[in-house]
């Protein structure tokens, strides 16, 4: 039997007068990939945001590793091992490479912070080199990286990815998309929403449909890959 | 040459001063946005409460330390103000904070007095001769306290876990909290440190140019324009900028009239918003994003 890490039960969102989100309800299981899609606008990074508490809604419940997470602050949900890569990477452009790295711990106060320093810099090697240079001087692709390693030194459960392929040339996210596949071999559960459906449907268990604000389809991502009307509204066939 | 000297002299002992408060606008802008034109009365706040602590018997040392830690709680009720705030656009909230200037003027009053007061000299009366000029020893200890204060602030910044936290949360507050970082620890720290800051600049000023409860205006406005000159955001341009005002000031009042003193940092103020917006070192958030 599966085992959920995150429900999110009935979620709506609206920014003063406009729902962006309408009872979303939704599962991820432990050591899932789980994708969502959508068109621009559909409420995609509202729920990423309100799953890191950068949004607080009004009606319905995130439950996270069984507990109730809802009314938490930003940096608890940090501490409960959530982490996300917002949409735009959101570096710390005047930091270096390995400042940025050492703010995703920021939460952590335990001795193994230089080590996974290191699993990072072995994972992407260019980072090392560039460790010393402003985050902002780096090429798209590297700096998604940071925002990946950074991400990955908070040790999350939960990774929320949001747009990763972004502005990145079809290499690179390949690549990406390669090391998300290999963390989730390690353990990490990922949630990762794209407007690149078809990148998103390859690369995922299960995924959703986000419409409007609500989820108006979801199943194993092989059998969306099928389904007509995702065919027809989001792989342009 | 010795009178050139001399004006260096008084003029960077002064500019100091306004690099710390200049300092202290920049800290509380880069964390929220907002320029806070309390600044002026914290320096006032904590020059006048060291004087009134010091005739009420208290050690001088202790005073120092009560002052400043009064202030700091001035500084984070003022956070606090800004933060229940209902209406939280920026031009409101600045205006919040001239409001509180024009309070905490109004208390001082009420709680001290509209004398004019001042201190002995902390390091006692004697002063170098440097060139002919003379520096007294608590000019000497200005400059060497403000030093010590840039510097520890720019390794706290740079070095420390807390202080790379809030250069992130000034870059990007969204970011800086998917960090696990809490803004509003952040910001009262922020309010804290720029009220100490002030503080302390003010407590040194005392012996050399006496407090009363209406300096902070002009404190207030000079390091503001320090800020602006150097370019805002910038601590290294609030420095510069500070110093750079202190001795145009001092040569104006020797070499033309002290009445036209007061007048220097604001054709400066003037002329660098017409020529050069950015400040003399431009704003390095707006550079290098």
């Amino acid at each position: 039997m599966d085992k959920p890490l995150l429900e999110i039960e009935d979620l709506s969102f609206s920014y003063k007068q406009i729902i962006a989100l309408e009872s979303v309800s939704l599962t991820i299981n432990q050591g899932e990939i789980v994708s969502l899609i959508g068109a621009n606008g559909a409420g995609k990074t509202t729920l990423l945001r309100t799953i890191s508490g950068l949004n607080v809604h009004k009606k319905g419940k995130i439950i996270f590793n069984k507990e109730d997470i809802s009314q938490t602050e930003s940096d608890y949900r940090v501490r409960a091992k959530i982490a996300q890569v917002p949409e735009g990477r959101g570096l710390f452009p005047i930091l270096s490479v390995e400042q940025n790295l050492r703010l995703g711990a920021y939460t952590r106060n335990d001795n193994e912070i230089e080590k996974d320093l290191e699993f990072i810099y072995n994972k992407f090697p260019i980072l090392q080199e560039k460790k010393d240079e402003y985050a902002g001087t780096l090429s798209g692709g590297q700096q998604q990286m940071v925002a990946v390693g950074r991400a990955l030194m908070i040790r999350p459960k939960l990774l929320l990815l949001d747009e990763p392929s972004m502005g990145l040339a079809p290499i690179i996210v390949e690549e990406i998309f390669s090391v998300i596949k290999e963390l989730r071999d390690l353990g990490t559960t990922i949630f990762v929403v794209e407007q690149n459906a078809f990148l998103a449907l390859k690369s995922s268990d299960r995924a959703y449909v986000l419409e409007n604000g609500k989820v108006v389809i979801s199943g194993k991502s092989a059998d969306l890959l099928d389904d007509e009307r995702v065919k027809e509204a989001y792989l342009g066939a | 040459m010795a009178e050139l000297f001399a004006f260096l002299l008084s003029g960077v002992t002064v500019g100091f001063i306004y690099a710390l408060v200049g300092l202290g606008f920049t800290v509380i802008y880069n964390s929220s946005g907002i320029i806070n034109f309390s600044q002026g009365e914290f320096v006032m706040a904590g020059g006048m409460s060291a004087v009134f602590l010091m005739y009420a018997g208290v050690p001088l040392g202790f005073a120092f330390i009560l002052a400043i830690i009064s202030v700091s709680v001035i500084g984070i009720i003022l956070y606090k103000l800004l933060s229940i705030s209902k209406d939280s656009s920026h031009i409101s909230l600045i205006i919040l904070t001239l409001g509180f200037a024009i309070f905490l003027r109004g208390l001082a009053q009420v709680i001290f007095d509209k004398q004019l007061h001042t201190m002995p000299s902390f390091v006692g009366d004697g002063s170098f001769e440097i060139f002919g000029a003379i520096l007294s020893y608590q000019s000497l200890l200005v400059i060497v306290v403000s030093l010590i204060i840039v510097i520890s602030l720019y390794l706290f910044f740079k070095r420390t876990k807390t202080g790379q936290a809030m250069v992130a949360a000034s870059v990007n507050v969204d970011a800086a909290r998917l960090m696990g970082i809490n803004i509003k620890k952040i910001l009262v720290l922020n309010f804290a440190i720029s009220a100490v800051i002030a503080s302390i600049g003010g407590i040194l000023l005392t012996p050399i140019t006496s407090t009363n409860y209406e300096v902070g205006i002009m404190l207030g406005l000079k390091g503001f324009s320090a800020a602006i000159i150097g370019g805002l955001g910038n601590p290294w341009g609030a420095v510069a900028g500070g110093l750079l005002l202190g001795i145009l000031e001092s040569l104006v009042a020797g070499y033309i009239s002290s009445e036209y003193k007061d007048a220097v940092a604001f054709v400066v103020l003037l002329a660098i918003l017409f020529f050069m917006p950015g400040g003399i070192f431009g704003n390095l958030k707006a550079q290098r994003v």
